[in-house]
């Protein structure tokens, strides 16, 4: 802040003084300590597996630590999977609703409908779990079976064992899949990613809606030619931002999906796999060196986060719309 | 929408297509801004009639065609036929730039329709499927050390996990409030390469997967220390998870708070540590309440930590320090594992009671986000009017009593002079009369 700049040039500080920044100064450090501790613990626990390992673990597909043979990789592309079916359906979840509470809502519904998205983000994921297991999951399957039977010709969207001239095929084929986690998950996500967007659409200069306005734009030519140019760097870092919760999220994930340990590129057939899940599912029986493993697993996922959040968090402060977010 | 005001509406539509007609004046009636906000009643029209073709034409699809099956699949079906009916007929009177903005118009609308319906309908089938749960007094007083999972829903109840959460959530709270408050104090107040440096670090940090969180702590407390796994591990670890959503919250609050403010406190002298006590929390008081709320709502639901770092029991542990101890989203979670129609019940049911926790700490949180200085000084203005009416009602009732009560005296007292005054008189004739006899004698 300024205000501290003309006193550091003039006077000394006074002993309360000194000893107050002292503290906060010392609080600011534990925190930084506590963050770069989970990266340093975890790789010192993952060390172990890793050498024992060593680039077999980014390449293999099975996981068999107590046989030696174990790897991400099936893992880190199934929660990939997962992410990207939750972010490319909430992106427009929440394109569509930022931009109605930003544009298209009356006044009076404004401030109830900001309160509710902040709301939906404090719901436990336990929550959303319970949802996608006991009711989506139901009538979800015949639109995964109609679009695997239709558009089983893109390579994701096929179902080894579906026989499309069969409509009394079993179901089983279709739940529990990465499709159904994905859907859980975007919903997840749609709150964080609204809430940034919301508020970096409302920032936009007033005189150039007016100018756009006035110049006979329709409404969605307002928005097309001030709002998303200006909010570009928010929906871009919002997205990330969902991204980086959808890779990490785990208890809804674990509750709908069938975990397998090989690569499952199909998203409409039962059987997926994520990192959190994997880890939720294998730490109670798992021997020291097992843990280990499971270590290494949890700081692969930590690092993918923490790229992603900091392309985000840069993403956002770069965009016009400042220190917003 | 008023979409079915059709009898009304219909006599006006023949007026607007004849008005359509005329190019001059619908251009004119485009370009005013008044018209941004208003539904015509071709609008109405088109969005009705576009509405009955796709569901005719979803219907015929749906039962002749192709059966696709479900109810999403009629809803979504429909949807893509509304979509593309609208826009033909919208084409018909309009150039293409305003059907492109109606096509936009109503796909946001459904957009957040879509949203907020799916988010009520997710809290109102959780709530919904536990009822059957939630109306037993025993599912809040007893835990489940003795109830079996073929037991009736009389018997067993989730206070266990109840304690655990408070107990867990109040060591978590104790350690990041003065940790998250201290951290983004510093953040605001000694500018320099290293509280930027922490706070990119923090910001990377808000969205830490939980369960790395937890793997953390395991690996720390549980591996290295070789302690027990305990509630005490659990509050460790949901503290490493809330520490920066609390952090950043408050970083932004304390942004936010005036520097003429700042500056008008040292200017009269004050040193930093005194604006920052006395000035600057004061003002972003309500702010930092909010802020800590919200991370205590985060914190509550958070699953995966309390798996890892305090594991599970069905019996009541109010000791944080030696074994397990169970929290509301961990036993949801065990409840629905298990296949018994009475468990799962179980299960919605303290997803319930875990929402509605969330919902009540939200709600403090909005009441106190919205107080504005304004708002609070009419509100101790409207307190110190409401004793001082109080005071005044008093005094008036205290008048009035006493009043009453020196009439009720007076009275009384009247009333024992006259009795004085009858007794005195019929003394004075019994005495009068008294020596007559006397004297008769």
């Amino acid at each position: 802040m300024t205000i501290d700049t003309p006193r550091k040039l003039t006077g000394v500080r006074d002993r309360v003084d000194l000893i107050y920044r002292g503290v906060t100064r010392s609080g600011g450090i534990i925190v930084l300590v506590i963050m770069l501790a989970i990266g340093v613990f975890l790789g010192l626990r993952a060390s172990q597996a890793i050498t024992a390992d060593g680039w077999a673990f980014f390449w293999q597909q099975a996981w068999e630590p107590d046989s030696g043979k174990f790897g991400i990789a099936a893992v880190l592309i199934g929660t990939f999977l997962i992410a990207l079916v939750a972010v490319s359906l909430a992106l427009p979840m929440a394109l569509g609703t930022s931009l109605y509470i930003s544009e298209y809502a009356p006044l009076g519904l404004k401030r109830t409908l900001i309160g509710l998205v902040d709301l939906m983000a404090a719901i436990p994921s336990v929550v959303y779990g319970l949802w996608g297991f006991f009711a989506l999951q139901n009538s979800i399957v015949p639109i995964a079976r109609w679009i695997s039977q239709n558009f089983g010709w893109i390579p994701i969207f096929a179902v080894t064992g579906a026989d499309p001239n069969d409509p009394l095929a079993t179901n089983t084929l279709f739940t529990s899949s990465t499709f159904i986690a994905g859907i859980v998950v975007a919903l997840m996500i749609t709150p964080i990613m609204t809430s940034i967007m919301r508020e970096v659409f409302s920032q936009a200069p007033i005189g150039e809606r007016e100018g756009a306005l006035g110049l006979g734009a329709t409404r969605w030519g307002m928005i097309r030619s001030v709002i998303l140019p200006f909010g570009v760097g928010g929906i871009i870092g919002g997205t990330m931002l969902g991204l980086g919760r959808a890779l990490g999220e785990t208890i809804a994930v674990y509750m709908i999906i069938s975990p397998i340990f090989v690569i499952q590129p199909h998203i409409l057939q039962n059987g997926a796999s994520s990192i959190s899940s994997l880890i939720a599912l294998k730490y109670g029986e798992a021997s020291p060196f097992g843990m280990s493993a499971l270590m290494a697993a949890g700081l692969t996922l930590f690092i993918v986060t923490l790229i992603v959040n900091f392309g985000a968090s840069a993403i956002v402060a770069r965009s016009r719309s400042g220190a917003s977010s | 929408m008023t979409v079915f005001d059709t009898p009304i509406l219909n006599e006006e539509s023949s007026l607007e297509r004849g008005s359509a007609h005329e190019a001059p004046i619908q251009e004119i009636h485009h370009d005013s801004p008044r018209k941004l906000n208003q539904f015509r009643v071709s609008d109405v029209l088109s969005m009705v009639g576009a509405l009955a073709a796709a569901l005719s034409m979803t219907t015929i699809i749906f039962t002749i065609l192709a059966p696709v099956g479900g109810v999403l699949g009629f809803l979504l079906i429909t949807y893509i036929l509304f979509v593309i009916t609208y826009a033909i007929l919208v084409s018909f009177d309009e150039t293409w730039p305003i059907v492109r903005d109606r096509v936009v118009l109503v796909a946001v609308h459904s957009l957040a329709i879509t949203v907020f319906a799916t988010l009520v309908f997710i809290v109102v089938f959780a709530i919904g499927r536990g009822l059957s749960a939630l109306p037993h007094l025993n599912f809040f007083t007893q835990d489940m050390s003795l109830a079996g999972p073929l037991d009736p829903l009389d018997k067993g109840g989730i206070i266990h996990a109840v304690v655990g959460t408070l107990i867990q959530i109040g060591i978590a709270l104790a350690i990041t409030i003065p940790l998250g408050l201290t951290t983004a104090v510093f953040l605001n107040e000694v500018p320099g390469a290293f509280s930027r440096f922490v706070r990119t670090i923090v910001e990377a940090m808000t969205a830490l997967p939980s369960i790395v969180a937890g793997l953390f702590i395991y690996a720390t407390f549980i591996l290295m220390f070789g302690l027990d796994k305990s509630g005490f591990a659990a509050a460790l670890a949901i503290s490493v998870m809330m520490l920066p959503i609390m952090i950043r919250a408050s970083d932004v609050v304390l942004r936010l708070v005036p520097s003429t403010l700042k500056e008008a406190s040292i200017g009269l002298g004050a040193d930093n540590f005194r604006t920052m006590w006395q000035v600057t929390l004061p003002t972003a008081r309500s702010g930092l309440v909010t802020a800590i709320i919200l991370a205590t709502a985060r914190g509550i639901g958070e699953t995966s930590p309390v798996l890892l770092t305090s594991g599970f029991t069905a019996a009541f542990n109010a000791d944080p320090f030696h074994g397990p101890m169970v929290s509301l989203p961990l036993a949801v979670f065990q409840f629905v594992k298990s296949p018994e129609p009475n468990m799962i019940a179980r299960g919605f049911g303290t997803a319930a009671v875990l929402m509605l926790l969330v919902l009540v700490l939200f709600i403090i949180a909005r009441i106190i986000g919205g107080e504005t200085v304004a708002k609070k000084e009419a509100r101790a203005r409207r307190r110190r009017q409401f004793v001082a009416n109080l005071v005044e009602a008093y005094r008036l009732l205290a008048g009035a009593l006493a009043t009453l009560v020196s009439k009720i005296s007076s009275r009384s007292s009247e009333r024992a002079r006259s009795m004085e005054a009858r007794m005195n008189s019929e003394r004075r004739s019994a005495v009068a009369s008294s020596p007559a006899p006397k004297e008769n004698e």
